[in-house]
């Protein structure tokens, strides 16, 4: 199995320091404060899958597919790419080579594109960056060629980003995205901004060229509809920790941990007319003081002694002391 | 039937612009019964918001009310003067917004500000004033209320500041509530709490409520009737149930087919060509037709009316009788 993973990510962690100034911690006499974003966590990706992880504001997700791409340093654990450490200073030659095949795109069409660059140039400049094609009528040729890809006109690429919609300008970044022919997207959030009937489209888009080009995925969302349309597996998160990891139609079918149980039967879906839903308790807490052992114990149903104390560790893919104990039926 | 406690008809609002008048709302019409939620969905630039604010007279310039009128329990509220309006506002229409740190002053404790709006819209003393407002943060679920009154709003969390400003809608006790995307800022496992608030809020003491969102499945879960609206116009409106399973105007089916569900088995999702028009070229005829796969000739001369279908109403000419010929030929 690890050998065919494409992405590994191994007990990645992230703390960030959030400490007031030093005059403050010495007068009010305060030690450092420290939040950990991201506390140890694993997941492999396979090629050619989407990989979702889900999750509440907070819960880590955007840290780690930042840290994923390398757009900010683990603080520990390991992201290997294609067998490649994204960390290891040995590997940095070939970390250059492999840059240009993983991209990212944004949640927010509208900070992502330079709006004082022409759409030609912002798609232009992965190639230009990585030297992919030489001479400015072949690339503008290419260019052309991602447009209509993504289905805008070639011709598109001469106006600026503010000539376009939020849906024409998140094809724009999916465009630039492929410009450097990227096997592996990071894709952070690429619809919570749109509109519905825009998102269907940029949805069924991103389908379309993972089946044509074979991509690979890591896709962060915190709705769960979306996910459960686009992904192969699904991670869970919480408060830092993934707390289930489990295939897409499973994760929705038979939900193991009881967060995940909580919050499927939390999202509002048409299907629901007229029915009565279960009551969610309480909301996510502090993560600079997050709660002893299992971070999710003050919320959980199933929650006995052990919870308190011991961290659970992910046990076939569940991290849960109930389910791995066998106390519940999963 | 018995008198609606808001009536909206004909509402057409107008923005002056160097670049002409733009037209946000297109003779929106509806009303909201007494004790029912009604859903206004639509995508972003459909006029719902717009319609919340012109109910409350919050247009600002260069915006104005261009025709049609709001009735409020039978008494006509659109055309009030400045100052009687700003006493409705609260008393008798109460307002939840998307954003609830923005809706609370950070500077005050949430005591005071609960305090001051009781006061402002009733008779009461501080003492009772405060007892009052003790009372509605324990309805509204917040725990331990009689030490959480004297926190200051960024000392909640987000959904706890949402139901402080649920709180601060329902102080005077108002008639008719507009919910203005109020789960759209918030988690969903804190959505769903929210949800249930408002919902068995509206049941026990009979107030009608307004709730405005983009999200459908909040509004399959929230509200008795629903009205779909597109580029200004109300598209359809009906009750819940039949909207979102038989719904019958092209983009209605278009939206319901665009929406990723968790429980559906769709694997490719339905697709509306292209998106909404900008206010200043909202195509003639039906708003709708350049996306529709269902358009004939009449679709681009003539608007569709709002018509009665089967229990519901929709504004498209594939249901009206006269053209009923022409459907076919089109279909």
């Amino acid at each position: 199995m690890s050998e065919q993973a494409f992405v590994q990510v191994r007990d990645l962690k992230r703390v960030f320091d959030v400490s007031k100034p030093w005059l403050n911690r010495v007068l009010e006499r305060q030690d450092k404060q420290f939040l950990k974003a991201v506390d140890g966590v694993s997941f492999d990706i396979r090629k050619g899958e989407t990989f979702a992880l889900v999750g509440e504001s907070g819960s880590g997700k955007s840290t780690v597919a930042r840290m994923v791409v390398g757009l900010l340093h683990p603080s520990g654990g390991t992201v290997s790419i294609d067998g490649v450490s994204m960390s290891d200073a040995k590997a940095a030659q070939e970390r250059q080579r492999l840059r240009k095949r993983i991209q990212m795109i944004f949640q927010d069409p509208y900070a992502s594109l330079n709006p004082r660059w022409r759409v030609g140039r912002i798609i232009a400049e992965p190639i230009h960056a990585f030297g992919i094609i030489q001479g400015d009528a072949a690339i503008t040729e290419r260019v052309g060629e991602l447009l209509s890809l993504v289905g805008l006109h070639p011709d598109d690429g001469k106006k600026f980003p503010h000539e376009f919609s939020g849906g024409q300008r998140q094809r724009i970044a999916i465009a630039r995205a492929l410009a450097s022919n990227a096997e592996f997207i990071v894709c952070d959030e690429p619809t919570s901004a749109l509109d519905v009937s825009v998102q269907a489209q940029i949805l069924n888009l991103m389908r379309d060229l993972q089946q044509k080009f074979g991509l690979t995925y890591l896709f962060i969302s915190h709705n769960l509809a979306v996910v459960r349309h686009m992904a192969t597996r699904i991670g869970v998160m919480y408060l830092g920790r993934l707390v289930e990891v489990s295939d897409g139609k499973q994760l929705f079918a038979a939900p193991r941990h009881p967060y995940t149980r909580m919050l499927l039967d939390a999202v509002p879906d048409l299907a629901m007319v007229g029915k009565p839903r279960e009551g969610v308790k309480g909301e996510i807490p502090n993560p600079i003081n997050p709660p002893s052992g299992c971070t999710f114990h003050p919320r959980c149903p199933l929650v006995f002694d052990r919870c308190r104390v011991e961290n659970p560790p992910v046990i076939d893919g569940v991290a849960c002391h109930a389910v791995n104990a066998g106390r519940v039926a999963a | 039937m018995t008198q609606p406690v808001l009536s909206v008809q004909e509402l057409t609002v107008e923005f002056v612009t160097r670049r002409g008048t733009l037209r946000a709302l297109d003779k929106v019409s509806f009303d909201v019964a007494r004790g029912e939620v009604l859903g206004v969905v639509g995508e972003s630039g459909a006029g719902k918001s717009v319609t919340g604010s012109a109910i409350i007279g919050l247009i600002d310039p260069p915006g104005r009310i261009a025709g049609g009128k709001v009735v409020l329990s039978g008494e006509r509220v659109d055309n009030l003067p400045p100052e009687e309006m700003r006493r409705l506002r609260g008393k008798r229409i109460g307002m939840i917004f998307q954003d609830p740190l923005t809706s609370l002053n950070p500077l005050y404790r949430v005591g005071e500000q609960l305090v001051e709006t009781i006061q402002t819209h009733t008779d009461l003393n501080a003492a009772d004033a405060r007892k009052r407002a003790i009372a509605l943060l324990d309805e509204v679920g917040i725990p331990a209320p009689d030490r959480r009154i004297d926190g200051y709003p960024h000392e909640f969390s987000g959904g706890m500041r949402q139901r402080v400003v649920i709180a601060l809608a329902l102080c005077a006790e108002p008639e008719f509530i507009i919910a203005d995307e109020p789960t759209t800022a918030l988690d969903v496992s804190v959505q769903a709490q929210i949800i249930t608030l408002i919902k068995r809020l509206c049941k026990e003491r009979g107030t009608s409520v307004m709730l405005v969102t983009h999200d459908m499945g909040v509004i399959a879960e929230t509200a008795d009737r629903v009205a779909v609206m597109y580029a200004g116009r109300v598209a359809e409106v009906g009750p819940v149930r039949d909207v979102i399973k038989e719904p019958l105007h092209p983009y209605t089916q278009g939206l319901m087919g665009a929406i990723p569900s968790i429980t559906g088995e769709a694997e490719r999702l339905v697709q509306i060509p292209g998106s909404m028009p900008r206010l200043s070229s909202i195509p003639k005829g039906c708003a709708f037709n350049p996306r529709c796969s269902k358009v004939f000739a009449r679709c681009h001369v003539e608007r569709p009316e709002l018509i009665d279908v089967g229990g519901h109403q929709v504004a498209c000419h594939l249901y009206d009788q006269a053209s009923a010929g022409k459907t076919e030929i089109a279909a």
